[in-house]
């Protein structure tokens, strides 16, 4: 008689990979919108000149009045007032600017520093012609030609950020995310880490902190955005770099800003969520190859054990 | 009372209270199988080891899961997947299995379905397989309460909203199955008890029914050919090992099962390592939440083929025809009027009947997850009225079958 075998095996392979790509590949490709990355190069704002960075300093500390608001701990610029007096001030803490060259986009600064609510994305939000004013002013030029002055103040946060290969997952991601969203899996809140506490009291305090940071944050964004501690799990790495990139794509309307992070803050960020969102990844590929070590060896000796009874059957 | 004389070795020791020996003899060495069978035969096999790591995993999880609304998801996705050792294998275990035990059952059915396995005293074994079908999905569906994600929520606020009835507004009833209004901490610690109990008790208690309802017809073979087993097993036992149609459970049987099981397991493995995305849907890993409606709500894949059945028709027509096609399998016996146990490829035109519910059943599945927007909507609707049709035609086809 035919040996059948294969062509079963066929069968059964063909339709079940077929119902797989139908409710898998097919269904999402048919639910979600799709959008491809340009690689956070940011091709609608303008370039900027080569900046100088000295000339740069002095802006930023004078003309630029950047350290009115912004904390520069790198350049021993403390922040004038703490995250929540910030937060119930501003809306949100402005971001201290230690590693902001390292982190954004150098493209992206320029035009934020030049008009804020269109780098950022969040024109419908603030539109100056009706009077609603984004709380980041722009820099109207300190007497020189603006654009160069800008490049000098770019220049000049990017020489005083970390280097490239110094940038870690952490400063990457509470430069560009942590000031608006918690990740309570690495017990990141908007006001920083949560440190282990002695006395309740203090821990008590310091979870009034958020809670009075994160009412600003609500009123100022509409929503108190999502903690993030397992998004590389809902959403995944190519929706997280591409809303990121341009949040208005999924979301039109939506009062998250385009962040302006440059591919390597990006991918920084992404490796943050995975330190948060799936810690044993590296486990998981490790344990992997040895596990189909394993069972590849049983099945072998699977197959063997059945020639040799089958041996006398046939 | 029996009488009992000085043990000569352990397993005469054990011989006069158990009678192990026997007990070998009717369950493995003398329990015999028809050797014309192909890996398909395979699937109870790989079910039981399935079930099996379902089962261990399961403890597993089972010593940190907080069943509490408060922590349940976090309890899940940050201590189990974080900081338990090996926590994060044991749910992907868990979850892959889950997903890839209904695979194996729907390949399973679909087995007898082709073979003809339900027939001339049969009807037992396809009436408890059906049961541990519906034990199955009771199963899976109370386990994806569990996380607490947003899937979790709306599937079983959407599921449970189904026993109202539809025009019948049994809202009270709707109230009683979720011991709230809506799915809370009341909901959450029922379906956590019949998950890790109740359900799988009956589960195991069906195995053993369903295993029991083997033993008097025998298991069927891919010829359909009728075998005398005792003239068989006194064949082979006589040395005919060849000669004879029958095998035994073990090792015979077994060791062929195995080496199934072992292609099974590396396939498993690989799912359970790098591909399980497909079994942990990405809208449950965002925490519960009431007041947001995920835009897509759809069940699990193996749940879509009936929830398209219920989708496409207005409420109290889709819910009568979702009744319909969660009883319709366990009439398959009566239904088929064919006298004929053998291959479908053989039934004239059942074999249509055969490839016409297996596709259909596929293109179910994949209407049911896509949104029902047009044309999906009426590709849906249209293999909707085909399933019933082809149930409805069934007795008809069957009966003008000859016999060969």
């Amino acid at each position: 008689m035919k040996n059948k075998e294969p062509l079963i095996l066929v069968v059964i392979v063909f339709f079940t990979l077929l119902t797989y790509y139908l409710v898998e590949p097919f269904a999402h490709h048919q639910m979600h919108k799709h959008f491809e990355s340009e690689g956070f190069a940011y091709k609608d704002l303008p370039s900027i000149p080569k900046g100088d960075a000295a000339r740069g300093e002095a802006l930023v500390m004078g003309a630029g009045a950047c350290t009115g608001c912004h904390a520069i701990k790198s350049a021993n610029v403390p922040a004038p007032m703490d995250a929540v007096s910030s937060a119930a001030a501003y809306g949100v803490n402005p971001p201290d600017l230690s590693n902001a060259g390292a982190v954004f986009d150098a493209k992206f600064l320029g035009s934020l520093i030049k008009n804020p609510a269109h780098a950022l994305m969040v024109e419908h939000k603030f539109d100056a012609s009706k009077g609603q004013m984004h709380p980041m002013p722009p820099f109207y030029g300190a007497g020189g030609d603006i654009n160069q002055e800008i490049a000098d103040m770019v220049a000049y946060l990017q020489s005083i950020a970390v280097s490239k290969d110094k940038l870690t997952p952490t400063i990457a991601f509470e430069t560009a995310c942590g000031r608006c969203h918690a990740d309570h899996y690495v017990k990141w809140t908007q006001i920083g880490e949560k440190p282990m506490f002695k006395r309740k009291q203090d821990e008590l305090a310091f979870e009034t902190n958020v809670l009075n940071y994160q009412d600003s944050l609500t009123k100022y964004l509409g929503k108190l955005p999502p903690d993030l501690s397992i998004y590389i799990r809902s959403r995944g790495e190519h929706y997280i770099k591409t809303f990121v990139e341009n949040p208005q794509n999924y979301l039109k309307g939506t009062a998250m800003p385009r962040v302006g992070v440059n591919a390597e803050a990006a991918d920084k960020v992404i490796e943050y969520l995975e330190d948060s969102g799936d810690a044993k990844r590296h486990e998981r590929e490790s344990v992997g190859r040895n596990v189909m070590i394993f069972i590849v060896i049983f099945a072998i000796f699977a197959l063997l054990w059945k020639k040799q009874v089958w041996r006398d059957l046939h | 009372m029996a009488h009992f004389t000085k043990a000569t070795s352990v397993k005469d020791w054990l011989n006069q209270r158990l009678a192990v020996e026997k007990v070998e003899k009717v369950m493995m060495s003398e329990y015999w199988i028809p050797k014309n069978i192909n890996f398909l035969w395979a699937m109870g096999m790989i079910l039981v080891v399935t079930f099996a790591l379902l089962l261990v995993s399961g403890i597993f999880l089972l010593m940190y899961y907080q069943p509490n609304v408060n922590l349940a998801f976090d309890s899940v996705n940050y201590t189990i997947m974080s900081e338990v050792d090996f926590g994060w294998l044991w749910r992907h275990v868990h979850g892959v299995a889950a997903s890839v035990v209904f695979l194996i059952i729907y390949i399973h059915m679909f087995t007898g379905i082709y073979y003809g396995s339900y027939k001339k005293g049969r009807e037992m074994i396809w009436i408890s397989g059906m049961l541990l079908f519906v034990a199955f999905s009771a199963e899976a569906f109370s386990g994806y309460m569990l996380p607490w994600g947003q899937m979790s929520y709306w599937a079983g606020m959407v599921i449970t909203n189904l026993f109202s009835g539809g025009s019948l507004h049994a809202d009270g009833l709707v109230e009683w199955i979720r011991g709230d209004y809506v799915p809370a901490q009341a909901f959450l610690n029922r379906f956590f008890m019949l998950h890790v109990l109740l359900i799988p008790l009956a589960i195991i208690g069906l195995i053993g029914l369903h295993f029991g309802a083997l033993r008097i017809p025998h298991v069927n073979n891919q010829d359909g050919e009728e075998i005398d087993f005792d003239a068989e097993a006194k064949k082979y036992l006589a040395g005919d090992k060849a000669g004879s149609k029958v095998i035994r459970f073990a090792n015979d049987f077994m060791a062929k099962d195995m080496m199934v099981v072992g292609v099974y397991l590396v396939f498993f493995f690989y799912l359970v390592f790098y591909n399980y995305g497909f079994a942990m849907d990405p809208v449950n890993f965002d925490p519960a939440n009431g007041l947001k409606t995920p835009t897509h709500i759809y069940p699990e894949w193996y749940f879509l083929w009936s929830y398209e059945i219920l989708r496409p028709f207005s409420t109290n027509i889709g819910l009568i025809a979702f009744a319909f096609a969660q009883v319709i399998f366990f009439a398959l016996p009566f239904l088929d009027k064919s006298p004929n146990t053998v291959p479908a490829s053989r039934r004239g035109l059942f074999k249509y009947w055969f490839w016409a519910m297996l596709i259909d059943m596929i293109i179910l599945t994949a209407m049911g997850k896509v949104p029902p927007v047009e044309p999906f909507g009426t590709i849906g609707f249209y293999a909707a009225l085909t399933f019933i049709g082809l149930w409805i035609a069934l007795p008809f086809i069957t009966k003008m079958e000859k016999k060969v």
